[in-house]
């Protein structure tokens, strides 16, 4: 017989992320390379690890390949429990049949047995797909102490912003009102990070009516969350102040890497008491050439560095040759940039090779409209050949 | 002849060869000392074997290994937790006979209940003062195909009078027998050199392990290599590729600057045969407004200062207006603003306030112990 755990996370997993174009054309969102050496999915599991959380259910559906055996036994993050630990959760045949998730509460609806053998108090439900620390103990804590029966984090954005997000308005004790989804006349500008989390017993209840309902949607803000609120049940917002980021569009990937170049730095992964975990590649050191200049730049083990590299980040395994010129970019696990080629302003795949004398994206300057400018992209395993040229807001999904 | 399955028990000796970089071996042994920008010298034998297909490996130990075993742990990282074999540490006292030894035939008296244990058929012998990619199922085969009792991998190599003072030297015939052994010989220039790594089957092993404790024999160089060349068959295995020996701090620092060199570092670290060691989980090396040439660079370091012709472990911070030139700076170590170092070595968490200027030379790098703040 188990016993119970208090908390059970449930992390959303199975997004494509569409609007990272080449970049999710093999893999989910979540498991896309950032900063260095993560993916996507490390935040928020190392979130939980860090927060005492130690059951966690991942929710996969689009290209889950990649990021299944990423997640592996959970071991890099410590959810290697003996009980409990982190499970890759994909859609799955009953005696009933066979569905794909519907919606964001329709996955975890199909996976309510799975919560139910660690009879938990609470559900904490999470995103795969933000840059963000965060100690989810202190939001249980709350949830606790309010009597709430749904407890949502808020960012507060600009008013610009706010018609992006679901968008919550509260009374003076913090609880919510009102939450309208993606608002065009946003009433305030408190921003539901995805992050909730619920007294299990009122969550099962409302995704078993949602279900029944059969609304289409079966999602957690268009459906489940309204009709919580149309109940009267006691809802509250957990503000969060801190560092966090939607890596759901290629600039929006980029600038969140590029933050980390930032000298205040806006979230320290450097803090040996809240460390952010990964699965490491097994590589030889960074090994940095006579010729090489480098600056303002973030690279990881393996890479071999003879070119001039400035305000970029270079993954595991980078080789750049010497004469090539890396500016401004991100370059995922192990491709390698020729001689003579220059990168600025670009995302540049896994595995790519990006030949001799080419040239990929260009600076801000450069156009003479900043409306045709964007950041480059090579997709993965791509090899671009000797003097190509890849223009701002291009995305390249073929060898050229 | 009917197949046999072929069944290979790595030994490790993690401290033999303490003596020789005792500054580094003060309060770890041999097979714990850093090496290489994220190394500890064990994992080059350890990782030789996993990749030649040797999945179970015991570590022998004397005193000095709490950083062994924290290093090491379950020894998951060399893919080594296994339920069949896998990875044994091999304390004193672990066994009925092992206390503190007095040499390698002393140890494995000592071991010998887990040796007994193992359903090996070969076992191969290897220390941590050898820095290598060796593919060890070839010494194997050397070994079985020339019907050796026992095996000794060799290279040539042009050694100074104080190298050869720490070396087995062999002499070998012209089939390649080993019928000359001389221990720290007082002698230089080109010679066959030991890589203080062996193969024998299980068998003989047993029976000279047991002859010699019987005589109170415990040092395998002088009472077997040595002493019975003429009775046994000792063939000599040469490792023609990338190897560097550590006989002393002056071989420590020249080995480490040796993996500067980009080809060099090739023939070391091949894509087929990768060096494992520990995760330290720690973000990638960051450079600010620097200048670093020539480096290997530890994962979580941060750079602000210039840089030159260095290996830098994990965790290094150099700070602005710092100049650090032909050093090695262990794990953690702190080099404050404005600093001037060049030709040291600072073991882990080794701290150096702002503006000092710490200067030794290339043949007697300046060393600096654990913990030391300067």
């Amino acid at each position: 017989m188990y016993t119970k755990k208090e908390c059970v996370a449930m992390l959303l997993a199975g997004g494509q992320g569409s609007r990272l174009y080449a970049l999710t054309q093999d893999m989910a969102k979540p498991a896309v390379p950032y900063g260095g050496k993560y993916r996507i999915i490390d935040f928020a599991l190392s979130n939980c690890t860090n927060s005492g959380i130690d059951t966690v259910g991942v929710l996969t559906q689009y290209q889950p390949l990649v990021l299944h055996e990423y997640v592996g036994n959970g071991q890099p993050w410590d959810l290697d429990k003996l009980y409990g630990g982190v499970h890759a959760l994909p859609p799955y045949q009953t005696a009933l049949g066979a569905s794909w998730y519907e919606g964001t509460a329709n996955a975890i609806y199909q996976n309510m047995s799975f919560i139910e053998r660690y009879s938990p108090e609470y559900v904490i439900v999470l995103g795969g797909d933000h840059i963000y620390k965060m100690d989810y103990s202190l939001m249980v804590a709350e949830h606790k102490n309010k009597e709430a029966d749904c407890t949502i984090a808020v960012l507060d954005v600009s008013k610009e912003e706010a018609s992006r997000f679901g968008i919550m308005t509260c009374n003076e004790e913090g609880r919510v009102v009102d939450f309208t989804e993606k608002p065009k006349e946003p009433k305030s500008t408190l921003a539901s990070m995805g992050i909730y989390v619920f007294t299990w017993d009122k969550l099962k209840k409302y995704l078993i009516e949602n279900e029944n309902a059969n609304t289409g949607s079966k999602d957690f803000g268009k459906d489940i969350i309204p009709a919580m609120l149309a109940d009267k049940q006691r809802m509250y917002a957990y503000a969060f102040d801190g560092y966090w980021k939607d890596v759901g569009t290629l600039d929006s990937l980029w600038e969140a890497n590029m933050d980390l170049l930032n000298p205040n730095l806006p979230i320290n992964l450097y803090d040996p008491g809240w460390k952010m975990y990964s699965r490491s590649p097994v590589m030889p050191p960074l090994n940095i050439g006579p010729g090489a200049e480098i600056n303002n730049s973030m690279v990881n083990d393996g890479c071999d560095i003879n070119g001039k590299v400035t305000f970029s980040i270079l993954f595991d395994g980078v080789t750049i040759e010497e004469g090539a010129t890396v500016n401004y970019s991100i370059v995922m696990p192990g491709s390698v940039i020729k001689s003579g080629a220059v990168v600025e302003f670009a995302i540049v795949g896994q595995d790519c090779v990006v030949g001799s004398d080419s040239h990929i994206g260009a600076t801000p300057d450069a156009s003479k409209n900043i409306e045709d400018w964007g950041i480059a992209v090579i997709g993965h395993s791509i090899e671009v050949s000797k003097n190509a040229k890849v223009a701002p807001k291009e995305i390249i999904s073929e060898n050229i | 002849m009917a197949a046999t399955k072929r069944k290979i028990l790595g030994l490790i000796f993690s401290d033999m060869h303490d003596a020789v970089i005792s500054d580094l071996t003060k309060e770890r042994t041999m097979g714990s000392v850093l090496f290489g920008g994220r190394y500890r010298l064990i994992d080059f034998p350890l990782s030789g074997m996993v990749n030649s297909g040797i999945h179970e490996v015991g570590v022998i130990t004397k005193s000095n290994y709490q950083s062994l075993l924290d290093h090491l742990g379950s020894g998951r990282e060399w893919d080594l937790a296994r339920k069949k074999g896998g990875l044994h540490l091999l304390p004193p006292f672990s066994h009925v006979a092992s206390g503190i030894y007095r040499g390698r035939l002393e140890a494995l008296y000592g071991v010998w209940s887990f040796i007994g244990h193992s359903d090996a058929n070969y076992v191969v012998l290897s220390d941590c003062d050898v820095i290598a990619n060796m593919d060890y199922s070839k010494v194997v085969e050397h070994h079985i195909s020339t019907g050796a009792d026992i095996t000794s991998v060799y290279a040539n190599d042009n050694l100074s009078v104080e190298q050869a003072q720490s070396s087995t030297v062999f002499g070998l015939n012209d089939e390649g027998r080993i019928v000359d052994v001389l221990l720290n010989p007082h002698i230089s220039g080109s010679c066959n050199v030991s890589l203080n790594t062996f193969v024998l089957s299980k068998e003989f092993l047993k029976n000279i392990v047991l002859e010699a404790a019987s005589r109170s024999l415990y040092r395998f160089e002088l009472s077997i290599l040595q002493a019975r060349a003429g009775d046994y068959k000792i063939m000599g295995y040469c490792h023609d590729d990338y190897f560097s020996r550590i006989t002393s701090m002056y071989d420590y620092y020249n080995s480490n600057m040796r993996l500067l060199d980009g080809a060099e570092r090739k023939k070391l670290f091949k894509t087929n045969s990768p060096i494992y060691t520990k995760v330290r989980d720690n973000p990638p090396a960051k450079f600010e407004e620097c200048s670093v040439k020539n480096s290997l660079i530890g994962d979580g370091s941060i750079i602000e200062g210039t840089v030159e012709n260095c290996v830098l472990f994990r965790g290094v911070r150099v700070k602005k207006g710092a100049v650090v030139k032909d050093s090695i700076l262990m794990q953690d170590t702190v080099i404050g603003a404005n600093c001037d170092i060049s030709c040291v070595i600072t073991d882990k968490n080794v701290k150096v306030s702002d503006k000092r200027m710490l200067t030794g030379s290339k043949n007697y790098p300046l060393f600096l112990g654990k913990g030391a703040e300067i």
